[in-house]
């Protein structure tokens, strides 16, 4: 794939990293090192853009108020006139990521543009580390009877429709790694709605593509009970 | 009623100065009347027999409202029937709903809070049109964005790109100004604050402006 992800926070970038290090020191000192390799590459990365800049805590408290306004009030996403994505326990790269994506209108949504783009790098690094590290009940209310279909096509993917299992990339137990989502206690109405419009929802501005692309011929190649099924099955997920 | 009213009516013609006490004394009978009405048990023994009559007294003959009552036409379904439980087991805790709706509901029935619902919900909903036109732009522009700066969302998440509503969501479009108004006041201030939903945290980044610039776009909104 001939693509610029220097744009989208990569893990194998977290990962050239860590490898140098270990080369360099030996392997009883390998990961220890990379663990504060990567530590160090976070904090220096919130940072670098805004010196002496720190989150109040108080405005932090304030913020998360907020996300929990329309996310719910433990994060663990909200079915409003729109289905609202539960963000708990999501991993922060993917955090990051989306909301770059919506400033930079890759995901065209207005509202969360606009919620995007007063966020400054140490609030969002603030954030997405408390958000990650939540963990309420999902919010249910997907058809339990798709559950057991959804769960043969997350183990095993659609071998005769050429999609690989879920479970390869997002984790056995969905929780998802770096830049790929956890998928574990999602919206059913949220997953349903996203791979289905995945071609006009994700990677919409062509002059800075993102990692979406990778989800896009999954998308394509389910159909819609498919996508019920696997949805029902991760919105049960803990 | 009529004997209070022929009464009064006489003690018009006598004088004028008596005017207040007669209508301190209309004021009276009404109350009765309202009273009486609610205290009667909701003849709900079987669906579709349920008297609507005792909703209309206040909030209008085709449930359009009247003034402090809300319209009900066009509210979602299930949100009335979430409301009317709350009147009923004294949970809603702003003033009118303990002055008014806590004994207007008393004695509805859960067929009858079903067929209310169903009811009123489906009836067309009328636009009240009475906000300040000035403020409209400004009321939108919170609706659809919020303000990202200071931590206030954008309504139209959950209510809906229109105010429609949806579910368990009510349909704000069209709603009175002073209700839309007293209410959002009613959250920042503090009241209801038990409903396990966002709306007091949501009103509490909210100035007063801001609340009668809601309002008032919200008040011109059509179906």
């Amino acid at each position: 794939m001939n693509l610029d992800l220097r744009r989208t926070e990569t893990t194998p970038r977290i990962a050239a990293r860590a490898g140098r290090v270990m080369r360099i020191a030996g392997l009883h000192l390998a990961l220890p090192l990379a663990v504060a390799a990567i530590a160090f590459s976070t904090t220096s990365q919130a940072q670098a853009k805004e010196p002496g800049v720190r989150v109040s805590k108080g405005a932090f408290e304030a913020k998360i108020t907020y996300c929990e306004d329309c996310h719910g009030i433990s994060a663990q996403g909200f079915r409003g006139y729109y289905a609202i994505p539960r963000l708990a326990g999501q991993q922060p790269q993917y955090l990051r990521n989306q909301l770059r994506a919506f400033v930079e209108h890759n995901r065209p949504n207005p509202i969360m543009s606009n919620v995007a783009h007063v966020l400054r790098p140490a609030m969002i690094a603030a954030i997405t580390r408390y958000l990650h590290r939540l963990n309420p009940r999902p919010y249910g209310g997907g058809p339990k009877r798709l559950v057991a279909a959804g769960r043969r096509i997350f183990q095993n993917g659609v071998p005769q429709a050429n999609v690989a299992a879920c479970a390869a990339c997002h984790g056995p137990r969905a929780t998802g790694h770096g830049e790929i989502p956890r998928l574990a206690g999602q919206l059913y109405w949220y997953v349903v709605r996203e791979l289905t419009n995945w071609p006009k929802e994700r990677g919409q501005n062509p002059a800075l593509p993102d990692t979406s692309i990778i989800m896009k011929p999954v998308a394509h190649s389910l159909n819609r009970s498919q996508i019920k099924a696997v949805a029902a099955y991760v919105s049960y997920l803990r | 009623m009529s004997a209070i009213c022929d009464r009064a009516l006489r003690r018009l013609v006598k004088s004028q100065s008596v005017k207040a006490q007669i209508m301190k004394q209309l004021q009276l009978g009404i109350a009765i009347l309202v009273v009486i009405s609610f205290a009667a048990p909701a003849s709900a023994g079987e669906l579709g027999n349920v008297n609507t009559r005792n909703c209309t007294w206040c909030h209008g003959a085709s449930a359009q409202g009247y003034a402090p009552a809300p319209r009900l036409a066009g509210q979602r379904r299930q949100y009335i029937e979430n409301q009317l439980w709350r009147f009923i087991e004294r949970r809603r805790d702003n003033p009118f709903s303990k002055l008014y709706m806590w004994h207007a509901a008393a004695n509805v029935s859960s067929q009858a809070v079903r067929y209310l619902a169903d009811y009123f919900s489906t009836l067309h909903p009328k636009a009240a049109d009475d906000g300040n036109k000035q403020l409209v732009a400004k009321g939108r522009t919170i609706f659809q964005d919020g303000v990202p700066s200071s931590n206030i969302v954008a309504c139209a998440a959950c209510h809906g790109p229109q105010a429609q509503g949806i579910r368990q969501i009510p349909r704000l479009g069209g709603l009175a100004y002073s209700y839309l108004r007293r209410r959002l006041w009613q959250w920042h201030v503090g009241y209801d604050r038990s409903a396990g939903h966002p709306m007091p945290d949501v009103t509490s980044r909210l100035s007063a402006k801001q609340i009668a610039a809601l309002a008032s776009y919200l008040s011109f909104i059509k179906e």
